[in-house]
Parts: structure tokens; sequence; C-alpha cells
């Protein structure tokens, strides 16, 4: 064997073995553990086909779930995109106190989920929360925003965008950054208006940095729950529980690992098929990149 | 037009920061003020003291700083082996062991909990800070970012170091490293503050005091029945974020520059 072949596989090895452990592994047995029945005692789980699948047809929380997560994904990824986008045009601009800005708009994704969603909480809180004082202004007052199905979920969106925008408006402002000023001054010579500007040379070079936020920003859907726990614990009546909540109380309030390994696939399926997606995108190479 | 624009920046500037304005409002002052705002109500850092006091913080503390300084370390030695292999070395098997490693970029530990929870009960070490890092060590970020890193440097200066009788090891420590200190920089401030942020996975996987990290010590403290009021959940609120936060106001730039570096490959 050839020394590089060696010592190449050497170096991978201790990485690789992690690898497997707690990712390819873990792949596998959920697919595996999703035909087998919860385990109970040290008695091996007996196969059980597609009980668990059929058990997840007929949950309604599941269903209620997979919409909620729908519905916070379409909540969260377009509107954090175009929200990083309005501010990195502002941060880059020269406009007065773009660095106090840029602190304002990026602290929030430094700071821990679940300690944010504290804050919210009493943000929303009924009565005495800030909310709710801002709102008697208006004479609007007396709703328990996160008491009630209608807007609790909008609500704990709200928090998942608050949480990501600025983080996502540095990598359009590094993309806005390479954009030559040429452009611009060639722009202002032909007289065109800054909107035009925008949308016709702007938004088509910051394409590949749309791209790789969008991906991002569905894969965080998916994940970023912590700010459930804390703020509404999936309620109320189930309106704000995600899909990884779901699997969460399955697996370790409900113990059923078998049922929250087929729920589990679910996540994998979704995640599989932004993967391709990326795939087949990247290699389109979108434009300009 | 211009002016407009820049009252609205601001308004959304403030916007932004209100929340935690607001919580250090709460913190700061006595448990009557926390609704009530008035430019002259007394300061204080009793409720820090009451919240300290209520919860062994400074255990959860030591957890997550034990955590965090166990993965950034595990992650800088497996990532940069590995990205080495994948950026300088030719073997069978490569390719496909590069979209093995690339699987975790999409497939990250985070959704395989009850998975990852079996094998951790397999191994005997539920309830333990290294069962919370595990999962994390061998990064697929960091893997990718280190071999994009590696395959810039010219290979001019590894052949000198070779022909001086340098082993790969010793390249790899004396040309490779020292070149790719900004990016090791950049994924530092990243991974620590993940883990420090880290919630669903070491919430499922500790359940005592000697193991929790500081925001599940957070969650256990401000879900406790004991009817503890809003200063003191704020305050702990703040102490949990504040390592993190003072960092980021110091170093500003290093992290604005570390998470875009780290997010263009």
């Amino acid at each position: 064997m050839k020394r590089s072949t060696v010592h190449g596989w050497l170096l991978l090895l201790p990485a690789f073995v992690l690898l497997a452990l707690f990712t390819h592994w873990p792949v596998v047995g959920t697919i595996w553990d999703s035909f087998h029945a919860t385990p109970k005692g040290s008695r091996p789980a007996p196969w059980v086909g597609l009980e668990n699948y059929r058990v997840m047809a007929a949950d309604e929380v599941f269903w209620r779930s997979l919409w909620n997560n729908l519905w916070y994904a379409l909540g969260t990824v377009p509107i954090s995109i175009a929200l990083a986008i309005l501010m990195a045009l502002w941060v880059n601009s020269a406009m007065r106190g773009r660095t106090w800005l840029r602190m304002a708009f990026f602290t929030p994704t430094i700071l821990p989920m679940i300690a944010v969603a504290n804050i919210w909480l009493f943000f929303y809180t009924p009565q005495y929360g800030l909310l709710e004082q801002f709102t008697r202004l208006f004479g609007i007052a007396g709703r328990n925003w996160l008491g009630s199905p209608d807007t609790a979920l909008a609500c704990v969106t709200i928090v998942a965008i608050w949480k990501e925008a600025g983080f996502f408006m540095i990598f359009y402002l590094a993309a806005l950054q390479s954009i030559p000023p040429s452009l611009a001054e060639a722009a202002a010579i032909e007289g065109a208006s800054r909107t035009y500007y925008f949308r016709r040379v702007v938004f088509p070079l910051l394409m590949p940095t749309t791209l790789f936020v969008m991906i991002n920003a569905v894969i965080n859907s998916v994940r970023l729950v912590d700010h459930i726990f804390v703020m509404t614990r999936g309620g109320p009546n189930n309106a704000t529980s995600l899909l990884l909540f779901h699997v969460y109380q399955v697996g370790f309030n409900f113990w059923d690992t078998g049922y929250a390994a087929a729920l589990t696939i679910v996540l994998l399926v979704v995640l599989a098929a932004i993967a391709i997606g990326q795939f087949v995108f990247l290699d389109k190479r979108v434009h300009y990149q | 037009m211009r002016r407009l624009e820049t009252l609205a920046a601001w308004i959304l500037g403030l916007l932004w920061i209100l929340p935690l304005a607001y919580a250090f409002w709460t913190a700061f002052h006595p448990g009557e003020f926390s609704t009530r705002f008035q430019l002259l109500a007394p300061l204080t850092l009793d409720n820090f003291r009451r919240a300290w006091e209520a919860a062994p913080f400074a255990r959860y503390f030591l957890n997550s700083f034990m955590l965090v300084t166990m993965v950034l370390s595990a992650q800088l030695v497996l990532c940069t082996l590995a990205g080495y292999a994948f950026a300088r070395f030719d073997f069978p098997g490569k390719e496909i062991a590069f979209v093995l490693v690339l699987v975790q970029l999409m497939i990250m530990p985070d959704v395989l909990i009850v998975e990852n929870y079996r094998t951790m009960a397999r191994l005997g070490i539920l309830d333990s800070i290294p069962a919370i890092g595990l999962p994390y060590m061998a990064s697929a970020f960091g893997i990718f970012l280190l071999r994009q890193t590696f395959k810039t440097v010219p290979r001019e200066l590894d052949e000198a170091a070779r022909v001086e009788g340098a082993t790969a090891l010793q390249v790899l420590w004396k040309v490779y490293v020292p070149l790719a200190r900004p990016v090791y920089l950049a994924f530092g401030l990243v991974s620590v503050s993940y883990h420090w942020n880290n919630f669903l996975w070491p919430l499922i996987v500790t359940n005592s005091v000697t193991s929790r990290p500081v925001t599940v010590g957070l969650q256990v403290f401000s879900s406790g029945d004991q009817g503890i009021d809003w200063s003191i959940i704020t305050a702990a609120t703040v102490m949990t974020s504040a390592p993190l936060l003072v960092a980021f106001l110091l170093f500003q730039r290093q992290f604005v520059q570390s998470f875009m570096r780290a997010g263009i490959r």
C-alpha cells in the first residue's frame, strides 16, 4: 500500500470514528428503530413493520407540528432574509451610527436562545408585559399573546426572526462589500434610480448569498426550537409544537423511542431533500459565482 | 428620503436591542420597577445576588466552561488532522469519505437526539460533560473550513519543508497551522458561542447539577415552581449571556468577521 494512503487514512481516522459513531450510525439506527417497537426492560424490541408510521399518520399532534413547522419556515425564511438584506444595505451605506446599528442587529446572534426566550416571554406576558403596556396606549389591550392559539405561533416566529436576521445580515454585508463601486457610479451616471440599481444590479449579484442564507434559514427552521421550551412548551393546544419539539416530547417525555425514531425519519427526509435541492441548485451555479 | 431611511434604520436598531435593554433594566432595578420606567429608579445588584444564591450557578458556569473547552480542543485537533488529509493527501476512498463528512453539515447531531441518547446510555456516560460534547467533536464544518484553508497554502512551502526532512505532521504543525491562524480564530469563536448557547441536547443528556451547562441550568431555574419573581429570572438571564456578550462588545470586529469568514466557503 502506498504511504500517502496509510497517512491519509490515519489522519482521517479519529474524526471518522466519531462521525461514524454519532452521525452515520444514528442515521442507520433511526431507520432500523423506526420499524421496531419501543424496547421494554432488557428485552430486545420486536419488529413491528410500518406500525410506527401508521401511528404517525393517525397522530394529530404530528400533523399539527408538521403544519406549524411549515408556517414557521414560511414566516422565518423570507422575512429574516428580507430584513437581513435591508440591514446590510443600511449598515453598508454612509449612514450615521452604522457601527452602532451593526452591533444592535448582530447582538441577538450571540445570545443564548434559551436566555432571550425568557425576556421575550415577559415581553408577551398578559396584563403587565411590555407588549401589553404598549398596545394599551391604543386601547387594544387584554390579549394573551402566547396563550391564544391564534397568535402563539406568530409570537415564537417573531422571536426566531429577531434571532436570525442579524446573523444573515453579515453574509449580505460581505457580499455587498465585494461589489465594485464602479457599478454604482456607472448606474448613477446613467441616471438609474436607487431602487432600479438595487433591483437590476445589486439583488442579482446577491443571488449566491441568498441561496446560501436560504438553505441555512430552512435548516434553522427545523432546528431552532429552544425558545418553545421556555415560552409555550408546544401549547396552547399544540399551536406551537414544531417537529423537533414533538420528537423531544415523544422520545423524552413519553419515552416512546420507537415512535420518536419514526418521527426523526421525517426530519431526516426533510433535511435530505434540502441537501439534494442545494446540490441541484449549486450545480447550476446560480449566477455570477 | 435619506433622512427618513436613517430614521427607519434607527427605529429597527432600537427595536432589535430593546429586549436586551429591557432585560438589563429589570435585572438592575428592584422588582417593583420591572414594569415601571422611571429615570431615577434606584439601581441594585440584589437580583443577581439572589439569583446566584437560588441555584448553583457557579457550578453551571464551570460545567459550561469545561464543555466549551473540551469540545473546542477536540475539534481543533480532529478537524486539523482530517482537513489536512483531505487537502494534501491522495488516497483511495477520499471522495466518498469527504461526502460522508459533508453529511453532517445537513444532518446535525441536533436532530439525532433519540439515537445519540441510546448510544450514550450504552456507553454508560449519560449525565456527564463528555456526553454533551462527543457528538459535536468531529465537526464537518471545521473539517471543511480547514480543508479549504489548507488548500490555499502554496505547495512550495510544503515541499521546502519536506526537503529539509520534516515529517508530514511536522509540516502540518510548522507550515499549515500557523498560516491558518485567522481561520482557527473564526472557527473558535463560532464554536464557543454555539456550544455555550446549545440547549436541547444538553437538556436531554444531563440531569444533575454536576453536568448541566448554564443554558439548562437557567431553564431548570426559571421553570421552577417556587414562584420566583421576574427580576431574579432576568438577572439570571443576563448572567448566562454575559460572558459572550462582554466578549462580543470587546471584540466586535473579530466576532463579525469570524462569523462572516466561517459562513463563506
